[in-house]
């Protein structure tokens, strides 16, 4: 039966924002691929369709009460963690990183579905738990092995950027749930010998590398260091007011390494300057700040949980991503949500908005 | 139980405000160092991607022509093909260079060195790796080109040399502007892998030579891919330099010296012009900007008569005989001895304890000035080389020009040696002794001299007292014809000696090759008076015949003709030739039959053509230009080995 509050209710300013990001996006793939043209379909109209079939699901997802999740939550989250095993033991190899499950239409790539599962696990684990003056370390114990599995899973794939993206969404919620100083101070201090053990033994060489080449580029500016060289000459270069559409010499020139996947923003920014990437910037923070004010106007703590931890996907991946293309973080390929070229994490974040949308149009409900 | 309200008494509040607050300063964060990258380094990154889109191709100006002093070509360019590399757009530079070592058939190592060479240039800047390429090279390395990204084939000028190795001493020849020179102001302008003059006029010259490099703006995209020209700056030729060398005169000199090692200058006696500029054995310059094969290099550093050194202008030897010229100027002019003046030669002169012989061992008899000239009487000369002392000697000497370089504007010119007492003290920190003075007489002792300097002092002799600087370049003209530079005579200065001297010393010379006894008869023409003076300059002491090469004597000639009214002085070494009327003489004569020729005072001889086989003519041996046999008997005498020391 379908309550007419809900339409009354739906959060139009949402999906506006993330809207106008998308339309930002492809008018931006449009000229980032324009030097892509013998290729079959042009991106910006695949891009499209991904839109189209992301808003679909956001819509699927949003038209369902979100309690629903909390009783799935564990079901799900142990079956991506048996997809992340079968990964590793009969995944598809490519580029060097085995990362997907060959399901006979497509390929699929668990460690996606996770960064939403794992969203739904501890919203669904905290909503329980009787907290009084923040975790202990006795606390913490439970929550660090639902993140930590499938955090070393995805590690060792390898994908680090979706490892690194899973253990900040978990470790923001943990945040959000609050967190004794003692506890922190204790973890950190464990965290040290184990950031020592995953450098020496658990980073492959090119991980290594990027991480060299991210503190210095000029290392091997032909190699690994490129991406960062020439996306902050893009970005650069872009300076107050861009070049202009399909002007950005670094991109129509292809000096841009993947200019229309993880590197776009270097693109616009090339394009539009700093006064384009302020409004892109503003957008973002927009989106993030209206998905935590979903999950303060939420009622239930399992609702709030779980915009905030879409919040905090949603988050890190921008900063990541930006942080990546202006030289402020190493190379670790993880898209920027909604501008980004590229279906999985369309979908992926989607589906984050689809929840946010959920909670919003339901705050009312109870 | 379900908990439907957030951890904190205030629902959650507070909580979310810190994750807003935290994200707000991340954020902020990022737009700061957006602020950083697009405002305040914008310039720099904007530059920064104009030099990624944008690369400069030098064209290289073709260098200007070398001519002789009648407009024939003696060094132009040619078209050639090199191999470069943009190290931006080379993904494996192992592979690359393993490919190309193959496909040109190259050592790896050379190519390796040569891409070395340019570390620390832009990224985008070509680098030549392998030059003068075949055509079928060329055609290989198209065919693969899709496994040689990043590699341009260029077409430059470089040098032709129309006379092959003619003259190469006094060209020089070009190399890779080295890095000192590219840090001197001279070469300011130039980049590396640039050719720029390494030795004579082509060095002396390369301002007015090198031209100005024009280059092409090109944008390419990623791969280094050509996408447009943006813009082209043309290149100019450099100017022609025209020498005051003659061709034929040239060419004369050198085939005379044949497989001699040594040295001929050839000049206008009233000009100071450089008419034959020649230092044997050359070397083929074109090697120099191609690729010296490590074999001719070795055989050009391992052969004992140095064909890489510039001995007409770097040579310095002793003159022998011939500076007995100096010796009988000073006595004239000094007084000491006059025309009628004999001495009495017996073969040998004691000095102190020391003997000095004369070359004939049973002695000239009743010497005086003109035989003394005529036979080169060692004995005449150690008498008046007593007399005069050291330091009179060296005063005549000087006032010919000989002890210093003679500014003819090559580098490295040689001055020689003329000693004098205080140039003892000061160089060895011991006096002078008098029993030194009398090989100095001679020619021999410390005395050095240049084949340039033995040619300024036989023209001026032969011009009576005007010193020219010796001139190798006539005019600079530019491209559109336009002289830029002419030059006139320029006088160095005069001798200011008495004409009587000039004309007992003149008929001397004169009675050297004309005359019966004379040892300079292998210099004779029957056209033209040719007046001269034989030079045989010891290596070692105790020279004997038959000795190896390396010790043996060199042979010295200076002449000038013709005898009443002097054109054309010139001064022969032949090195380790022995005898200056049997090594050098001939040569002299064959320069000047051929000057003479030119000028249509000789007529040159008409081959004879008889009718061959199939048609073919055949010319007749060219009996005239064979060394002229004097009919009297200096030349028996010089036949016999019996010249003058």
């Amino acid at each position: 039966m379908f309550d007419r509050r809900l339409f009354t209710n739906f959060d139009w300013t949402l999906l506006g924002v993330v809207l106008l990001i998308t339309a930002f996006g492809v008018v931006n793939i449009y000229s980032a691929s324009s030097s892509y043209r013998d290729i079959g379909t042009p991106y910006y109209l695949k891009q499209l369709y991904w839109i189209f079939a992301g808003l679909i699901l956001c819509l699927t997802v949003c038209s369902l009460d979100y309690h629903m999740l909390e009783d799935f939550a564990y079901w799900l989250y142990g079956g991506v963690l048996v997809l992340l095993v079968l990964v590793l033991v009969a995944g598809k190899t490519s580029m060097g990183a085995t990362r997907w499950i060959h399901l006979g239409f497509f390929n699929m790539q668990p460690s996606e579905p996770m960064k939403i599962v794992i969203i739904m696990t501890f919203a669904r684990f905290f909503s329980r738990y009787p907290i009084f003056k923040g975790l202990t370390l006795k606390d913490l114990v439970y929550p660090l092995l639902i993140l930590g599995a499938p955090a070393l899973l995805i590690m060792k794939q390898p994908d680090l950027g979706t490892a690194v993206l899973v253990s900040l969404i978990g470790g923001t919620m943990l945040l959000f749930v609050g967190v004794r100083w003692s506890a922190l101070a204790s973890l950190f201090a464990a965290a040290l010998p184990i950031v020592y053990g995953a450098w020496t033994f658990g980073l492959h060489d090119y991980q290594k590398n990027r991480i060299y080449n991210f503190l210095n580029p000029d290392l091997d500016p032909l190699g690994s260091g490129y991406h960062i060289i020439q996306s902050k000459i893009a970005v650069g270069s872009g300076a107050t007011f861009g070049k202009g559409f399909m002007q950005g010499t670094q991109s129509q020139l292809r000096f841009l390494p993947e200019q229309h996947t993880d590197f776009a923003f270097s693109v616009f920014a090339e394009e539009w300057g700093f006064a384009g990437c302020l409004l892109m910037l503003t957008l973002y923070l927009f989106l993030i700040l209206w998905g935590l004010s979903i999950a303060k106007r939420c009622n239930d703590r399992f609702g709030s949980l779980l915009a905030v931890g879409v919040s905090a996907m949603l988050f890190w991946h921008i900063v990541i991503n930006m942080g990546m293309v202006i030289g402020l973080l190493p190379v670790v390929g993880v898209p920027l949500p909604f501008f980004s070229y590229g279906g999985t994490s369309m979908v992926t974040s989607m589906v984050g908005v689809g929840i946010l949308l959920n909670i919003s149009m339901r705050r009312f409900m109870f | 139980m379900k908990h439907n309200i957030l951890p904190d008494d205030d629902g959650g509040g507070r909580r979310i405000i810190g994750l807003s607050l935290g994200a707000f300063a991340i954020f902020f964060l990022l737009l700061s160092r957006l602020w950083y990258l697009q405002v305040v380094n914008a310039d720099d990154l904007m530059n920064q991607s104009e030099n990624n889109r944008l690369r400069f191709v030098p064209v290289a100006a073709p260098r200007g022509a070398i001519l002789d002093r009648n407009g024939k070509v003696l060094v132009t360019n040619t078209p050639s093909f090199s191999v470069a590399v943009i190290p931006q757009d080379v993904k494996d530079k192992e592979q690359l260079i393993d490919n190309l070592a193959r496909y040109l058939n190259l050592d790896r190592n050379e190519i390796e060195t040569k891409w070395n060479k340019g570390q620390g240039r832009a990224k985008y800047y070509p680098l030549v790796v392998a030059s003068g390429i075949t055509r079928d090279q060329m055609e290989f390395l198209e065919e693969n080109r899709l496994s040689l990204s990043g590699v341009n084939i260029e077409m430059k000028p470089i040098r032709a040399y129309a006379n092959g190795t003619l003259a190469s001493h006094l060209l020089g020849y070009l190399g890779e502007v080295n890095e000192e020179e590219l840090n001197s102001e001279k070469y300011q302008e130039y980049n590396a892998g640039d050719y720029i003059g390494k030795s004579g006029i082509e060095r002396a010259w390369e301002s007015y030579l090198h031209g100005t490099d024009g280059g092409r703006q090109i944008e390419v995209d990623a791969r280094g891919r050509f996408l447009r020209t943006v813009a082209e700056t043309g290149s100019s030729v450099g100017n022609t330099v025209m020498l005051t060398v003659d061709l034929n005169l040239q060419k004369a000199a050198e085939q005379a010296m044949g497989d001699m090692a040594g040295a001929v200058v050839a000049m206008d006696v009233n000009t100071g012009e450089i008419l034959a500029f020649s230092s044997n054995p050359d070397y083929d310059p074109a090697l120099f900007t191609g690729r010296m094969p490590p074999d001719t290099w070795k055989q050009y550093l391992e052969d004992e008569r140095h064909p890489l050194e510039n001995k007409a202008l770097k040579g310095m030897y002793p003159p022998g005989s011939t500076f007995k010229i100096i010796t009988a100027i000073a006595g004239l002019e000094e007084g000491l001895i006059n025309e009628n003046t004999t001495v009495e030669c017996n073969g040998s002169y004691k000095f102190g304890n020391a003997t000095f012989r004369c070359w004939e061992h049973k002695g000239h008899g009743t010497v005086n000035l003109r035989r003394s000239l005529r036979e080169s009487c060692d004995v005449f000369y150690y008498k008046l080389a007593e007399r005069l002392g050291v330091n009179r000697i060296a005063a005549y000497a000087k006032r010919f020009g000989l002890g210093a370089p003679m500014g003819i504007g090559l580098e490295n010119e040689k001055g020689g040696i003329i000693p004098t007492e205080q140039w003892k003290l000061k160089r060895f920190g011991k006096k002078w002794f008098a029993g030194e003075t009398l090989p100095v007489g001679i020619g021999q002792g410390y005395v050095l001299t240049t084949p340039v300097q033995l040619a300024s002092m036989i023209a001026t002799v032969a011009n009576e007292g005007k010193i020219y600087r010796p001139q190798l370049v006539k005019r600079v003209v530019d491209a559109d014809g336009k002289v830029l530079k002419e030059f006139t005579p320029q006088l160095a200065g005069t001798t200011g000696l008495k004409p009587e001297t000039y004309r007992l010393v003149k008929e001397g010379l004169f009675a050297v090759v004309n005359e019966p006894r004379g040892t300079g008869g292998m210099a004779r023409l029957w056209e033209v008076k040719v007046a001269g003076k034989t030079g045989s300059s010891q290596v070692v002491r105790d020279s004997k015949a038959g000795m190896a090469y390396k010790y043996r004597d060199h042979a010295l000639f200076v002449a000038f003709a013709p005898y009443e009214k002097p054109e054309i002085a010139v001064a022969v070494v032949v090195e380790h030739g022995e005898h200056g009327g049997s090594a050098a003489a001939p040569v002299t004569a064959k320069v000047l039959r051929a000057y003479f020729e030119g000028k249509g005072v000789i007529k040159k001889p008409v081959p004879k053509v008889q009718p061959q086989q199939e048609g073919e003519a055949v010319a007749e041996p060219d009996r005239q230009a064979a060394p002229q046999a004097p009919p009297a008997t200096p030349a028996t005498e010089n036949r016999s080995g019996n010249t003058d020391r």
